[in-house]
């Protein structure tokens, strides 16, 4: 299975019954196969006008109490941050995928991992989170999307898929879990938009114009997400008790990075790997824990240095903090990174 | 004793914060009566735009959602499309559908999404304090036109129901106004129209409804209904545009 196609069959799975988007390279994949399989299903697809129109069709659907999806790529999401913005004031859940393609602006169309400050630092205006998470695999694009829809009912909260044109387009098999259950029928949405029979009418908004108002319900947010950051992150250690030095990445690079680490290992090299699967909320703890024992972190991204940020913050001087980049959608090969930790 | 008149169920009970004169109270008035009318109040979700009747939600009674500035028909299509046996319609203003929503409301039309459109066309911006609108008309001052709308600077005032009539997706538009009693009467014979294609299945309804703005057009209520009356409506000519209840939609 294509990774795309994984995220489509992981949204169909976990009961998206509503998808809206529009093209660009290098999801296109996913509004193809939606646009055959929600037919099929009787389920919902509409290829909007524009990313403004298909995430505020998402914001429409969230409201009716469906389970939502829109995907794009970079520039394309760039132009949904005003409504990611809004669905977050509003506390709406749904699921946003980002194919992520080089940048800035058009950029090109190979893979990237620039926008990993747009999806973890906002975006959008205002004080807000989303929950982000970051396959490495075909298997986990349809894992990760499965998983995404419930947490994005349980906390009422938009959640963001950060993967990126080459676990998009890679070919895998995918093995299924039978062991996953949909939630979203015990998730009782009693504040969603149905019409008021039998009940008073109801209001969805973000606009808090009442004095205090805007304040108070910030803060609730920051209590949610504060309670998302205790029950919700989620990593991979590879060797975090033998490591003298801890390679952290997401992603794809994550993927190449694990190969390399498992080649030093062999040649006898004390080398362990730290893979975030949410990027918010970000593994902090279990970074500092590693930095403690680590006599080096690498960090390794398809970007000018982004997570390297928040890893810096988790080490907070416990031990250096090492950077390999590749921006503009280049890769870089399992060879450079272990050139780069040799030289360490 | 026989009761005449008396406040819609769609309507709560409460004080507005539109300014003297305005025509939003009335708009919001025969919207609510006409819900009532056809007895879809428990099966009607509004969207709110962003302007001075984004507190519309607090007027109605039904749900309301507000969606960002300009993509009320967007956010509309994704309800409609999900519990299509509701009641879906749009409340929006002239810089909200006629300039930062341009593209929504053309192509929530061109799809024939089932909803309902009331368009609120007072040729200026009156929730910022009066600037230009994509419907001001040639020669008004407003705070961004100090010298009046200049067509070589400007552009041209937005014929919103000259350019949707000409999609297949729409089956009905009509340009009305609530300058006088016997507009408003016609104006919610528009609306109730506009709903009942819903009803039935017709595909997309828009009513404009030329509205007074006294405040920020400097004028008395009774000044601006005669502006709308005299000079308004001679740009944007009041009658049905496109009717086509036979299309039903497949």
């Amino acid at each position: 299975m294509k990774g795309n196609i994984a995220v489509c069959e992981g949204a169909i799975a976990a009961g998206c019954t509503t998808y809206f988007g529009y093209p660009i390279t290098p999801q296109n994949e996913i509004p193809a196969y939606m646009s055959k399989k929600m037919v099929e299903l009787g389920r919902v697809f509409v290829q909007a006008e524009s990313e403004l129109a298909a995430i505020n069709m998402v914001f429409g659907a969230a409201v009716s109490g469906s389970r939502a999806m829109t995907s794009s790529s970079s520039p394309g999401i760039s132009l949904k941050q005003e409504g990611i913005s809004y669905l977050a004031g509003a506390e709406l859940p749904c699921v946003i995928v980002n194919v992520q393609r080089g940048g800035p602006g058009l950029g090109n169309i190979s893979g990237s991992q620039a926008d990993y400050f747009q999806a973890t630092k906002g975006g959008g205006h205002g004080d807000y989170r989303l929950i982000v998470l970051a396959p490495y695999s075909v298997k986990e694009m349809y894992d990760l999307t499965f998983l995404a829809f419930d947490l994005a009912d349980n906390y009422r909260i938009p959640v963001m898929i950060l993967t990126d044109g080459i676990v998009g387009q890679m070919m895998e098999p995918v093995e299924i879990n039978p062991e996953f259950r949909v939630q979203s029928s015990e998730i009782k949405k009693d504040w969603k938009l149905d019409g008021c029979k039998g009940r008073e009418p109801r209001l969805m908004r973000s606009l808090i114009m009442e004095e205090g108002g805007l304040e108070k319900h910030n803060w609730h947010l920051k209590k949610k997400y504060d309670g998302i950051k205790k029950t919700e992150i989620r990593c991979e250690a590879n060797f975090p008790d033998s490591a003298e030095i801890t390679v952290v990445a997401f992603g794809i690079a994550a993927r190449i990075c694990k190969s390399a680490v498992k080649k030093l290992r062999q040649e006898g090299l004390k080398v362990g790997l730290m893979r975030p699967v949410t990027l918010w909320p970000f593994p902090e703890k279990a970074i500092s824990d590693i930095a403690a024992k680590s006599k080096k972190i690498l960090v390794a991204e398809m970007n000018m240095g982004q997570m390297v940020e928040d890893v810096k913050l988790a080490v907070n001087g416990k031990c250096p903090v090492e950077f390999l980049g590749a921006p503009g959608g280049a890769v870089f090969s399992e060879d450079e990174i272990i050139a780069k930790i040799k030289k360490l | 004793m026989k009761k005449v008149f008396s406040k819609p169920e769609s309507l709560q009970d409460k004080n507005n914060s539109y300014c003297p004169g305005c025509g939003h109270g009335t708009i919001h008035r025969i919207i609510a009566e006409v819900i009532d009318e056809l007895g879809v109040r428990e099966k009607t979700i509004g969207i709110a735009p962003v302007g001075c009747a984004v507190f519309a939600y607090y007027y109605w009674n039904f749900d309301v959602t507000e969606a960002a500035h300009g993509r009320p028909p967007a956010v509309a299509t994704g309800i409609k499309r999900c519990l299509s046996d509701r009641v879906v319609f749009t409340y929006q203003g002239d810089g909200d559908l006629a300039a930062i929503g341009t593209a929504e409301i053309i192509h929530a039309a061109n799809r024939g999404e089932n909803i309902t459109t009331i368009f609120v066309n007072n040729a200026n911006y009156g929730m910022t304090g009066g600037q230009m609108a994509p419907t001001t008309i040639l020669g008004q001052k407003t705070t961004t036109t100090p010298n009046g709308r200049d067509a070589k600077r400007d552009g041209y005032p937005l014929k919103v129901c000259e350019l949707l009539s000409s999609l297949d997706g729409v089956c009905y538009i009509e340009r009305v106004s609530v300058s006088t009693p016997k507009n408003v009467l016609r104006t919610k014979k528009a609306i109730k129209k506009a709903f009942e294609n819903q009803l039935n299945n017709c595909g997309f309804s828009l009513v404009e409804v030329l509205s007074q703005c006294p405040t920020d057009w400097q004028m008395t209520p009774v000044e601006s209904v005669k502006w709308v009356d005299e000079v308004l409506s001679k740009t944007f000519p009041l009658g049905v545009y496109k009717e086509n209840t036979e299309q039903t939609r497949k």
